[in-house]
């Protein structure tokens, strides 16, 4: 005979003892103002019963429902923290919420939609395996809803889930959802390698969030809920080379000296080679210390202390690398730049670099381009970047740094600037290369004619700002000329000294122009 | 290293590794951009788990900065002994403050109230014990499921010099790259549970077999009820009202604060796994149960701003 137990007492000590096969996502949940993006974090939570009894008290004293069902409450209110958020209804700050299921726990970084805080988005995306993007079935897609998309891709979030809320304002038409899933498709091209799932959901009724919906039997696809319990989460690192930046040199005793840090990429065991970067220097695992024993391996995600067989010099910033697939070391690094400063950023612009646990002085060379997520990340030319701009541009450090690509390793590949004056964290940066591959500019040494005929190919592509100053030199040139020879020609009357005069001035002040405009681009005065 | 009892990692990561690696990370990460750091403890769970992890972190050698106890004198008998004989086992350097001017006042949660107590003893004493010894840093084990306002909080959270907190000025965090530039006079608060539940915290007390104090778990003590609050009666410093009566009711705590602030539930969870059980089944957030968080809706919001942890 079976003894029954309830169903809920199980699932209660499947809690307590099988927690350790629980694994972990981070999603980001972000869409445009009033697309329903709390509504519908709200509605996931409720519906998936984690919603606590205070929590709807305290929600009906909020929101003046202190009767009616549940169902009908304002779950939006459940996230929007901060009073002035409250206030005005919208959210402000990036928040963190939690919830777990029977698989896995949610870390869900919710980020507000409007274009000033688009910092906290591209925060949140920063960490996040999928991106929950929430799009109005009525309004369908926006530029937001675009730039959203753009924005979690370029941080390298795989999975976007673009839920289509508010179906049950379009009579839970199959067409009006279609038409936003072929709008999206159209440029998804832009996003890279992502995998992209179209849900329709209506956060008020609760379809499609954690129940299946009983209004869109035409709807084949997973819930909400399903997606995120379900989408692969196994770190891109893990499949990459070892490595580990140097936080801590542990040196409890005279006899000890381990290297305290986290591992950003692939696995390490005793006796592996390493290369210890930037100074090249090679070595080998001894042991990998943790509290709980040493261990015969460890990989992305894990705090060890390491051991080394060898007594090399190592200190905090230092790269532990495998040996067979060191990463770059540079003082050059070519980068997306996510700007966030309350000022401009331009060619010239002195910041404190932080890449992994490494901290250095770093300039902006310029030139740089502009990233237009207005439309669909086009590629422009520009002198400065301002806040809340995509952009690319040519960093050069004071030391050189080990650093490895962002789309290879999201750790290592990854830096902040920080003001020097202020003290703020002014931009997110994301490597494109290290080293001298000079793919945004080559310095001015050769002749004039020959660098003349490479801007000029550079300025039919409308690329950099560099060509753009030699533009301008040789348009104010023809200008100036013509007005020298004219000049010379009425006070000298003679035409060959008149000409003369003009080629001469040709040379020297094109030469003459492009420095002092490259000059003024180093000088922040005066620019707002 | 007796007592600490400390799991392997296991080949594949569950959730609680994950967040525990990331946790031992934001300590090492302070520890190493910080000049003088100081963990608060609290004696509570939250800073049990704290403690442990920075054993974890700082292995084989010891944690590099001192535990501070901001003692408000209403602390209930059982932490106080817990607390020191913690400090003891594992050797590490436990400070203890006390807002003497506070206590030359004989400010108490009960002639003053709750929010003057908790202003006094607590935000002032804490001030006080940080500008004292000038620490830059201090490590506490907030996390962001307490409270709405706290899940904006950023894991290195700045402090002006009046050590207030603007919740406009925060710094952005992107992947693990904490920026611990200060500003003149700023110090930091810096949260390594951040992503951590209460759940969490449970199950891992219970993985790696942390201490607790015994208050958290259910037995009988001697209660009095004032409105929907159990009030235990721990010594005399509470003085009981006309025709108050203590009863003995089988109670236990799901959080610790000063004693006659923080009221006792009826439960019968005597372990752990109680309750775990008890959480999960449990209806209600635990911070309903701390009389100074229901001041007002934004409260803590405000407390924050003004300085409390």
């Amino acid at each position: 005979m079976n003894i029954p137990v309830a169903p809920a007492a199980l699932a209660r000590d499947a809690v307590i003892y099988n927690h350790e096969a629980k694994s972990l996502l981070r999603f980001i949940a972000c869409g445009s103002v009033d697309h329903g993006k709390s509504s519908l974090l709200g509605r996931l939570l409720f519906d998936a019963g984690l919603v606590l009894d205070d929590q709807i008290d305290a929600l009906r004293k909020d929101t003046g429902q202190l009767t009616g069902a549940v169902e009908d409450l304002d779950f939006s209110l459940l996230f929007d923290g901060l009073a002035a958020e409250r206030e005005q209804k919208i959210t402000i700050d990036l928040a963190y919420r939690f919830f777990a299921t029977a698989t896995r726990k949610f870390i869900v970084a919710d980020a507000p939609g409007h274009e000033q805080y688009t910092r906290n988005m591209a925060t949140g995306a920063s960490t996040a395996d999928l991106a929950l993007i929430l799009v109005n079935a009525q309004a369908g897609l926006t530029q937001q809803t675009r730039r959203h998309a753009l924005i979690a891709a370029t941080l390298g979030v795989r999975h976007l889930v673009v839920a289509v809320n508010k179906m049950d304002l379009v009579d839970y038409s199959q067409a009006a959802f279609a038409a936003i899933e072929s709008d999206f498709r159209k440029f998804a091209d832009r996003l890279g390698e992502v995998s992209i799932t179209f849900i329709p959901v209506s956060a008020r009724k609760g379809d499609n969030v954690v129940k299946r919906s009983a209004s869109m039997g035409w709807y084949r696809g997973p819930t909400l809920l399903d997606k995120l319990e379900t989408v692969d989460v196994t770190p891109h690192a893990a499949a990459q080379a070892f490595r580990m930046a140097v936080q801590w040199v542990s040196r409890p005793t005279a006899d000890f000296r381990g290297y305290c840090g986290m591992i950003a990429g692939g696995e390490v065991w005793p006796g592996m080679e390493i290369i210890v970067q930037p100074s090249g220097q090679r070595t080998r695992i001894d042991q990998i210390i943790t509290a709980g024993g040493a261990l015969d391996h460890a990989g992305v995600g894990q705090s060890v202390t390491l051991t080394l067989t060898d007594n090399v010099d190592v200190s905090r910033g230092d790269l532990l690398a495998a040996a067979g697939a060191p990463a770059q070391v540079s003082d050059k690094l070519n980068a997306r730049i996510f700007w966030m400063g309350q000022n401009t950023l331009a060619p010239g612009g002195r910041y404190h670099i932080k890449l992994g646990t490494a901290s250095a002085a770093a300039v902006i060379a310029g030139p740089m381009k502009l990233i237009d997520l207005a439309q669909d990340a086009a590629i422009k030319p520009v002198d400065r970047l301002m806040s809340n701009e995509f952009g690319l541009c040519r960093l050069e450090v004071d030391r050189p740094l080990a650093a490895d690509r962002y789309d290879q390793n999201r750790e290592t590949g990854s830096f902040i600037l920080i003001d020097a004056e202020t003290h703020d964290t002014v931009a997110m940066g994301l490597i494109e290369a290290a080293g001298d591959t000079a793919a945004l500019s080559e310095p001015i040494r050769t002749s004039i004619i020959g660098h003349v005929a490479v801007r000029v190919a550079a300025i039919l592509g409308a690329r950099e700002s560099h060509s753009r100053s030699i533009a301008k030199a040789l348009s104010w040139r023809a200008t100036g000329s013509i007005d020298t020879f004219v000049i010379s020609w009425i006070i000298t009357g003679n035409t060959t000294i008149a000409g003369s005069i003009a080629i001469t001035e040709i040379v020297t002040k094109i030469g003459l122009y492009y420095l002092h405009e490259r000059a003024w681009t180093l000088i922040p005065w005066g620019r707002r | 290293m007796n007592d600490v009892s400390l799991t392997a990692a296991s080949s594949t990561h569950s959730y609680l590794d994950q967040i525990e690696a990331e946790s031992i990370h934001i300590m090492r990460e302070i520890v190493a951009e910080c000049d003088k750091v100081v963990m608060l403890y609290s004696i509570g769970k939250d800073s049990s788990v704290l403690l442990h992890l920075a054993m974890k972190a700082f292995y084989p050698g010891k944690p590099p900065f001192p535990l501070l106890h901001v003692d408000t004198t209403w602390k209930f008998r059982e932490m106080i002994e817990f607390r020191d004989r913690r400090a003891k086992e594992l050797g590490v350097d436990l400070m203890v403050h006390i807002n003497q001017d506070g206590v030359a006042r004989g400010i108490g949660p009960i002639s003053h109230g709750s929010e003057l107590h908790t202003d006094v003893m607590k935000t002032q004493g804490l001030r006080q014990a940080l500008d004292l010894h000038g620490f830059d840093a201090a490590i506490g084990g907030a996390r962001r499921d307490e409270d709405k306002s706290r899940a904006k909080e950023r894991i290195f959270s700045f402090r002006n010099s009046h050590h207030r907190w603007d919740p406009k000025r925060q710094r952005p965090e992107p992947w693990r790259l904490f920026n611990a530039h200060k500003r003149k006079g700023e110090s930091i608060r810096v949260f390594p549970l951040s992503n951590w539940t209460e759940l969490d915290v449970w199950l891992y007390i219970h993985r790696e077999n942390i201490p607790v104090v015994p208050l958290y778990f259910a037995k009988p003590r001697p209660v009095v009820k004032r409105g929907e609050t159990l009030v235990m009666v721990d010594d005399d410093r509470l003085p009981l009202e006309p025709g108050e009566v203590p009863q003995i009711k089988n109670v236990r705590f799901r959080t610790l604060g000063c004693y006659p602030l923080t009221g006792a539930i009826e439960s019968t969870a005597a372990s752990v796994e109680d309750i775990i059980r008890e959480t999960l089944d449990s209806r209600f957030s635990e911070r309903r149960d701390r009389v100074i968080d229901q001041d007002g809706s934004s409260s803590m919001e405000r407390k924050k701003q003004e300085g409390y942890f």
